[in-house]
């Protein structure tokens, strides 16, 4: 097992805490997806500009691949969620966050010059807070947070003695 | 011993403390998970009973659920054979709707991965026998189609022979044509319905039922005195929002409706059809020797070959009455069948040619007010062909406005006497849209959160992916095809064709005539 004594407390005691904070708002966002009736991404794939508009244009386009991305957009949602939160898996969980979240930034980043008909619920040039979530994201994944305190202990435990 | 004992122990023991913390250290995200389930069940609940509470003191509770009727479908001796007339491209979604399609669009829909819901259409029991076209070109597309083997509902390819048509009444005479279709221009609608119905065919007729109102009282008395299922083509209103409308009408949720607004609003040259010319700007296919003139121009003023006049026959009142037969067709349908306003006392229109200056008759900009002081309701109808703002079709009632498109949104008015103790304490947002209806998800439903409001105030609530989308015009066709063999009457039979064609023509009197028409319901006339 690795000593991970090399970290203060207050070091630990925030990227456990910023680990949770993201994992409850990525867990609630699956959530949010699957308790609405037919949700679908569609509506947000439309107003995808920048680089990925025809790759969105293409999902929307293909029924049987957008109802796909919708599943797995929700449950990758969940799944990276309950590894934030869990501590489980948590580089995999933070990296696989961090992608997809900067996915949906391409698709709609604000630049200059790109006109969206949904209103941002705050003001951003170029940064906005999914671009900082997805990096906060990678942070995570950097320091082994799951490691100061999560299910992670356990696997590491369990790779250990099966070894 | 006892030395190495003891250290033992005391190893054992500072071990399980480890195990102890790192468990506890380890379980962590347990608790917050626990906090966030109850957290996750609160709001839902809170929603859910938000939604509840609204959508009862609305009295919109226990709305049914819209279902497509079952079939009545017959055995193969009842098998019901088409004839098409007119097979340009209203006639393709005909065929369709009947479950036949172009080989050429079947490989386009596969490569698409959009066969799906088409093959999904029930089998209706019926085979296209015959096309009568007078363009060599659409006739063989016809042609192809009705002889393709790919059907829907499973149905088996069509074993019967299927006939070309010079003319129209070689098709009426044949004894193997049981119905028609009628997509022709619209100056052939009610003399092809009469002969059709003197012949014993039914007649599924695209709007408008008539083009003339010398036609009207021929036509509504021939088909009333006949034994023939007629339909006349407005499938929007098969659509399942419509059946939910008709409810929310019933329920009497808008309070009295004294006004309903329908609008038109387009902005190219397709959309003034302007449409002799393909994607590319290239001039269409057609010529004198692949179209039979005469056939075409049947009754209307003998004129030399146009390709103008083939392709864009709806800018010319020799063959169509503009707008008003093209599109306010479809929203005095919408209106009718939900608030069954029938025949106006009155009618006022106005308009001109504002914008596309070219050789047509048909204005580009008009407005007609119709009135029926016995209902206490105005119907206007505003449509514009240089400007797409969608301005949408609303029923405006003293406590609430119903927007209906492809979503149902209704608008609690801030003045609404029924609504004010909800709009007091807060339950009633008068000034975004409090219930939506997205055909898609079959419910109606309560719009509570900021976003949802944000999307229905703008349609964008509907999602044309989950479920089978199933097309308006095969429902259309399904009920006519039904009707015939049950012998019922369907929903936009000869009374409903009869009650807009009066309607229609007095608009368009109104605008030839440049004055305020009335309907005498005692000699039948526009005076």
């Amino acid at each position: 097992m690795k000593d991970y004594s090399r970290y203060t407390s207050a070091e630990r005691f925030v990227l456990i805490a910023l680990r949770i904070l993201i994992g409850w708002h990525i867990l609630y966002e699956g959530f949010a997806k699957l308790l609405i009736p037919n949700w679908s991404s569609v509506s947000f794939l439309q107003e995808s500009q920048w680089i990925l508009k025809g790759f969105s244009g293409w999902i929307i386009s293909n029924p049987g691949i957008l109802n796909a991305v919708d599943i797995l957009n929700t449950w990758g949602l969940i799944l990276i969620g309950l590894g934030l939160m869990l501590g489980l898996f948590t580089r995999a969980s933070a990296i696989a966050g961090a992608i997809l979240l900067f996915l949906y930034y391409l698709n709609n980043p604000p630049l200059t010059g790109l006109e969206y008909s949904v209103p941002a619920e705050g003001s951003y040039l170029v940064v906005s807070k999914t671009l900082i979530e997805s990096m906060a994201l990678v942070v995570l994944a950097i320091f082994p947070s799951g490691y100061f305190a999560g299910l992670d202990i356990l696997v590491d435990r369990f790779r250990n003695r099966s070894k | 011993m006892a030395n190495s004992d003891n250290s033992e122990n005391k190893k054992d023991m500072t071990q399980d403390t480890i195990k102890r913390r790192t468990l506890l250290k380890a379980l962590i995200g347990i608790p917050v998970l626990g906090v966030f389930a109850f957290e996750l069940v609160k709001k839902w609940t809170y929603d859910q009973e938000k939604k509840a509470r609204l959508i009862k003191e609305l009295g919109l509770e226990n709305l049914p659920v819209p279902t497509i009727m079952k079939s009545t479908k017959g055995s193969k001796s009842d098998l019901i054979r088409v004839g098409i007339v007119g097979y340009g491209s209203r006639a393709v979604s005909h065929a369709n709707g009947l479950g036949f399609m172009h080989p050429a669009d079947v490989e386009a829909k596969t490569k698409n991965d959009t066969m799906k819901d088409w093959l999904a259409q029930d089998d209706l029991n019926v085979a296209i026998t015959g096309i009568c076209e007078v363009f060599e070109l659409h006739a063989e597309t016809g042609l192809a189609t009705a002889r393709n083997t790919v059907r829907t509902g499973g149905a088996d390819p069509s074993s019967l022979p299927v006939k070309r048509y010079r003319t129209y009444e070689e098709m009426l005479d044949d004894k193997e044509i049981d119905a028609v279709m009628i997509a022709t221009p619209d100056h052939h609608h009610a003399p092809m319905s009469i002969l059709a119905a003197q012949a014993g065919k039914h007649v599924y007729c695209e709007k408008a039922p008539v083009h003339s109102e010398d036609q009207i009282i021929p036509l509504y008395e021939t088909i009333r005195n006949s034994k023939i299922t007629y339909q006349l083509g407005h499938q929007i209103t098969q659509s399942v929002i419509f059946q939910q409308a008709r409810d929310i009408i019933k329920r009497d949720i808008l309070g009295k409706i004294t006004l309903v607004e329908t609008t038109t609003n387009r902005n190219s040259a397709d959309g003034a059809w302007i449409r002799h010319l393909d994607k590319s700007g290239n001039p269409k296919p057609g010529d004198e020797k692949s179209i039979d003139w005469q056939q075409w121009l049947g009754h209307a003023p003998k004129v030399p070959f146009s390709i103008d006049r083939y392709y864009n026959w709806t800018k010319f009142f020799d063959y169509d009455i503009g707008l008003l037969g093209q599109l306010f067709t479809h929203e005095y349908d919408a209106v009718n069948q939900l608030l069954q306003i029938g025949i106006p006392k009155s009618v006022v229109s106005s308009g001109g040619i504002y914008y596309w200056k070219d050789n047509r008759d048909m204005a580009d900009t008009l407005h007609c007010v119709f009135e029926y002081p016995d209902r206490e309701l105005t119907l206007l109808y505003s449509a514009m062909l240089a400007n797409s703002r969608n301005r949408g079709r609303v029923f405006m009632g003293h406590d609430a406005s119903m927007e209906l498109g492809g979503s149902i949104n209704i608008s609690v008015d801030g003045s609404s006497t029924k609504y004010k103790k909800q709009i007091d304490s807060g339950l009633i947002d008068p000034s975004s849209p409090m219930v939506s209806f997205n055909p898609n998800s079959g419910k109606v439903d309560a719009v509570t959160s900021a976003t949802e409001k944000y999307y229905a105030a703008r349609g964008l609530t509907t999602t044309s992916i989950n479920g089978i989308q199933v097309d308006v015009t095969y429902l259309h066709i399904k009920e006519w095809i039904d009707c015939i063999r049950s012998g019922k009457t369907p929903s936009a039979d000869i009374e409903m064709a009869f009650q807009e064609a009066v309607t229609c023509i007095m608009a368009h009197k109104s605008y030839v005539e440049k004055r305020r028409v009335e309907w005498d319901p005692v000699n039948r006339k526009i005076v």
